[in-house]
């Protein structure tokens, strides 16, 4: 580890602190549907899209209707997207003449760019043709991240409410949030890209001749939009096969932090936007050191790990930091960094690949999605995440003193508790249990590329980022195939939406309770307490959930690599 | 719950269309537009041309360098080795046999060539796009000796041409881009210019 490692990571903490009070006021706005500058430009186009729709903006929703609304919304864009993918080869956009993508690939894609998962079992520059990344694609990156922060704002409003039928409208949520977040930022980011190397162009492949006489063909395309909405929406879905590691997605090492900073930019200022919509800023406050704490916890180990190297190689002759599957413009901390970023949200998008990280080095970004995607987590998933576990927390506070538990002025009663329960075993119940499956099938088997415990980890790695939404993987797996498409598409599909039903049913709950005042037997949820009794709750629910299987992989892997072990 | 269904059907499939209109169309053309207007270069690849116009790479992705007479690129996993049509790296994992079998031979041609004392880690990796232009400026320090032997040239001009160029900043670490690196090369000796 080096002073300039360090320098990298507490200046990436210090400016996203620095901004989240200003994004989450920006966002607090259109929580509550406010006017911004921008709706002098925008404003007719949101209008209009509700004229042409049908929509009331101002109609409030239960919280099944909401649920309802949001869910057919999901299922028309994934539908659309299929078809768009399976219609490829007829389609115009298409450069390289690709044809139309089968069925299971076809299904596993449009879900999974549907749940803001974006897992690849593809790869891109051979798969999908110009037309398919903007139209079939590019339209999630937006949409789905902006279905994640509406259903926190949803949940928002569950607490933020008295005595109140109503957790909002959701297609105004979308639409703003759309329209007055995204959209705009993306424009001046796509344009910075660009400036800064990104491709953004509708022509496919350049012929090179090398120095040396070699030939080498060069794959362009509409690149840079599709980058900027894929890292702030905490998507991930990257134009190439190798992601961010890709020159063209992420060429110079000031993209790169740019790239990092746009993952938690969002999941920053909900945390302070929540506080606010509670009434106390310093609610906000808590969550988000809770999570920092986490997420330091994790890059710490993470660069450690693979500052530290490979012994293996070492043996070998060979110096310094782990770098295999890592860029030189980016070196060990900014590779270690963009990893546990990536998976603490749930963006997913890599910079380097985690299948050839250290065995611990990788066995964080692996944890980190075990977790549940709540340090930082996916925009708007990752607070109502980190709320379920927030829920769980003064419910175990509430047993230590025999009293009912509060959380920002709302009793929490059985109720709440059996649902984020039940929201929270669906992680290991799909993960444990599908990656179990898959580790005796024959059809499960024939996917890892490594041996060993590595294996394992490659098929516990690929249902963990499934089922959390995550969309990074220990790539060495050949995932594209009915068995794995079909699987993980399932995985992903209730990842998302198991967790959010029983989420917004929640909100429906508290939306309907009286307002609790604190008193003096209330839990403080500000303080240093509050904050170490989050972390203990997200780390013990997690590890006692998940270590077994962790031994079996990375930790199996450790030692063999530790003593030279190979496989 | 019927007529919730139905009133929810039209803002479902209306929006997707329109969504999908504004985004998924009119947002990328309107920047590749701009991108092309305004950063006309870079919009398509920041591709580097020789004296006839042929273009000969991109200073942003990196191409295979294999002969003694420049500075040899990183292993590569993409395709059969830089393939831009195929990014993708090893996905070995640390006790993988498979990655031991690659690097050994790699590090025995390395021996062969005179270098001496511990390798630099990224002369012998893979990288996680298998098209990473760039070289650690440890790694292109090490094959000075063997492209001053094969060029006839005075090995400090070459660690010179290695120190000139060397980038880096707090955000990442120093590298060197190997393209530009090779370019400066030819350009020192004169058998490389008027040809390529």
């Amino acid at each position: 580890m080096t002073f300039q490692g360090w320098f990298l990571i507490l200046l990436f903490v210090g400016i996203l602190l620095a901004l989240t009070k200003p994004v989450g006021l920006w966002l607090h706005a259109l929580y509550e549907g406010r006017r911004t500058p921008l709706h002098v430009v925008l404003g007719p186009v949101e209008r209009g899209f509700y004229r042409l729709a049908g929509v009331d903006p101002d109609a409030e929703q239960g919280w099944r209707r909401y649920a309802l609304h949001m869910l057919l919304f999901n299922v028309a864009l994934l539908v659309f997207t299929y078809a768009v993918l399976r219609l490829q080869g007829v389609l115009p956009g298409n450069p390289q003449g690709l044809a139309g993508l089968s069925p299971d690939l076809a299904f596993n894609t449009a879900v999974s760019f549907t749940t803001n998962t974006n897992w690849q079992s593809y790869g891109g520059e051979a798969t999908m043709s110009n037309l398919s990344q903007m139209l079939g694609l590019t339209i999630h990156n937006f949409l789905s991240a902006a279905t994640g922060i509406a259903l926190a704002f949803a949940l928002f409003r569950g607490f933020a409410r008295r005595e109140a039928s109503a957790i909002g409208n959701f297609w105004a949520d979308v639409t703003r949030v759309t329209l007055y977040l995204l959209l705009p930022l993306c424009l001046v980011y796509t344009v910075f890209l660009i400036a800064s190397g990104v491709p953004q162009t509708l022509a496919g492949v350049v012929d090179v001749q090398t120095l040396e006489g070699a030939r080498q063909s060069i794959l362009l395309g509409p690149v840079a939009s599709q980058e900027a909405i894929k890292m702030l929406g905490t998507n991930g879905g990257g134009f190439f096969n190798a992601n961010s590691a890709h020159p063209f997605e992420n060429p110079t090492a000031l993209t790169n932090l740019v790239q990092m900073l746009s993952i938690f930019l969002i999941g920053f200022g909900l945390t302070w936007t929540f506080g606010k919509a509670v009434g106390n800023t310093k609610q906000g406050w808590a969550i988000l050191a809770a999570m920092v704490i986490l997420f330091l916890a994790g890059v710490t180990v993470t660069y450690w790990q693979e500052a530290a190297g490979n012994p293996v190689l070492h043996q070998l002759g060979v110096a310094g930091g782990n770098m295999e599957g890592k860029e030189v413009r980016f070196g060990v901390a900014a590779s270690a960094l963009f990893a546990v970023v990536t998976t603490a949200a749930s963006c997913g998008a890599v910079n380097a690949m985690h299948d050839s990280f250290t065995a611990l080095g990788g066995m964080i970004p692996l944890f980190n999605i075990q977790l549940g995607e709540v340090v930082i987590g996916g925009v708007g998933a990752g607070i109502y995440g980190f709320l379920l576990f927030a829920i769980l927390a003064v419910f175990v506070a509430g047993l230590m003193v025999g009293r009912t538990p509060e959380y920002v002025g709302k009793k929490i009663e059985s109720r709440e508790v059996k649902l984020a329960v039940l929201a929270i075993a669906v992680l290991p119940l799909m993960i444990l249990g599908f990656s179990s499956l898959s580790s005796v099938l024959q059809q499960g088997l024939a996917g890892p590329l490594n041996k060993g415990p590595h294996g394992f980890s490659e098929i516990l790695y690929a249902f963990t980022s499934a089922v959390g939404n995550n969309g990074s993987a220990f790539a060495g797996l050949t995932a594209n195939t009915p068995y794995y498409n079909g699987l993980l598409g399932v995985a992903m599909w209730v990842g998302r939406f198991f967790i959010i039903v029983p989420m917004l049913a929640i909100a429906g709950s508290l939306a309907a309770k009286k307002y609790t005042p604190e008193s003096a037997g209330s839990f403080p949820t500000t303080g240093g307490l509050w904050v170490g009794l989050l972390v203990g709750i997200v780390l013990i629910l997690g590890g006692l959930t998940f270590l077994p299987s962790l031994a079996l992989g990375p930790i199996a892997d450790h030692l063999a690599m530790i003593r030279g072990q190979l496989f | 719950m019927g007529k919730d269904f139905s009133s929810a059907l039209r803002p479902a499939i209306v929006l997707t269309i329109l969504f999908a209109a504004l985004l998924g169309l009119a947002y990328p053309l309107a920047m590749t537009g701009i991108g092309q207007a305004l950063f006309p270069r870079q919009a398509n690849g920041s591709l580097v041309r020789d004296a006839q116009g042929h273009v000969i790479g991109s200073t942003v992705v990196g191409q295979a360098f294999t002969t003694d007479r420049y500075f040899q690129t990183r292993p590569s996993a993409a395709g059969k080795g830089y393939d831009g049509l195929s990014s993708s790296g090893s996905n070995l994992g640390p006790a993988s046999r498979a990655l031991v079998d690659r690097v050994t031979p790699d590090i025995a041609r390395r021996r062969a060539e005179g270098v001496a004392g511990a390798l630099p880690a990224d002369l012998v990796t893979a990288s996680g796009s298998g098209l990473d232009p760039d070289l650690s400026p440890a790694s292109a320090l090490a094959q000075a000796p063997r492209i001053a032997r094969a060029r006839g040239l005075a090995v400090e001009r070459v660690r010179g041409l290695v120190a000139d160029q060397s980038e880096g900043s707090v955000l990442g670490d120093a590298h060197v881009n190997v393209l530009a690196l090779n370019r400066a090369l030819d350009r020192l000796t004169d058998d490389g210019a008027g040809t390529r």
